[in-house]
């Protein structure tokens, strides 16, 4: 008579033991990543970052003081040696970002050897394909991760009152005002908070 | 005979070329401060003020990306004027945003001398 009930309870047990498994893994899921594998990536064992995070301290400190250090996997090796390029740096978007020869060499070797075309991340790879169909710009001026296909493909479903029409955010270019782990390289959908607006679901 | 001779002429040289320094005018920088001048781009005309501010003692923001400039002013922010890379690295970029142009040595030094007042 006890039997059946014992089993029952066993039964239970692993049911919910395998639950509580199934939510730890599907806690850090990246399944908004239509084009990624997570295992690619690390998945849940490791923090999950969608690009590797910048490790070069002198990138991080000259580019960083005026704006998000974009991870050297959001563009492909071509596109950042244009950009760092020593006359390009005079008009770098519309600001002077000149350096002296040595920063912009180091700075410039650290992205190009570690660029979307040499990453290991499924996402950091989708950013090698570097232009958009806004191809008539390349070449006149610098390339820009917004421009770039997958960027494109991935933000196109946002209405634009959400980010330049928003005095909070301005731009597509502040990734980590929507984005709040862009500074560790977490890019995936879980971690968007649109200022005044708040998580957005695909 | 003539190495005295050559000091005091190498002498008046260097106090002739570090005039500009000497006579750095804290005035002329603060005036300078909010000079505008038009951008060769269709955006509005440029200061140091535009990203930095009128009160050297509070914080700025770049005026492209929008990042927070912490104030420039030593008094309330002593870690600037410390590095001279940095301020020249600065003062080059700053002035051809502004100004379409390099500062020349009297202009930066009043800038740098009004700053030090802040």
């Amino acid at each position: 008579m006890n039997h059946p009930k014992r089993i029952l309870v066993i039964l239970a047990a692993s049911l919910l033991g395998l639950g509580a498994v199934g939510v730890a893994f599907s806690d850090d899921d990246d399944d908004d990543d239509r084009h990624g594998k997570r295992g690619e990536r690390g998945g849940w064992v490791t923090s999950g970052a969608d690009v590797a995070p910048v490790t070069n301290a002198t990138y991080g400190q000259e580019c960083g003081s005026c704006h998000l250090a974009y991870q050297p996997g959001l563009l492909p090796a071509d596109a950042w040696a244009r950009v760092m390029d020593p006359a390009a740096l005079g008009n770098h978007y519309g600001d002077d970002a000149s350096l002296t020869d040595d920063l912009s060499q180091e700075i410039g070797a650290y992205l190009i050897a570690n660029a979307a075309d040499q990453a290991e991340q499924t996402r950091a790879r989708a950013f090698a394909v570097a232009s958009g169909a806004k191809g008539s710009r390349q070449g006149a001026v610098l390339p820009r991760i917004t421009e770039t296909r997958y960027f494109v493909r991935q933000h196109d479903e946002i209405p634009a009152r959400l980010v330049t029409g928003n005095p909070e955010v301005g731009s597509f270019s502040q990734c980590n005002t929507c984005h709040r782990g862009a500074a560790d390289g977490v890019y995936n959908e879980h971690q968007v908070s649109i200022p005044g607006h708040g998580r957005w679901e695909d | 005979m003539t190495s005295p001779l050559a000091i005091v002429l190498v002498t008046t040289g260097a106090l002739t070329l570090s005039t500009p320094l000497l006579a750095a005018d804290a005035a002329a920088g603060k005036a300078g401060w909010t000079k505008e001048y038009p951008a060769s781009d269709d955006s509005a005309a440029r200061s140091c003020a535009t990203c930095h501010g009128r009160d050297l003692t509070q914080s700025g923001r770049q005026a492209n990306t929008g990042k927070t400039i912490e104030p420039l002013a030593p008094s309330v922010n002593p870690k600037r004027l410390t590095d001279q890379a940095k301020i020249e690295k600065w003062l080059l970029r700053n002035c051809r945003w502004t100004m379409g142009r390099e500062c020349t040595t009297t202009e930066k030094a009043d800038f740098v001398a009004y700053i030090k007042t802040q």
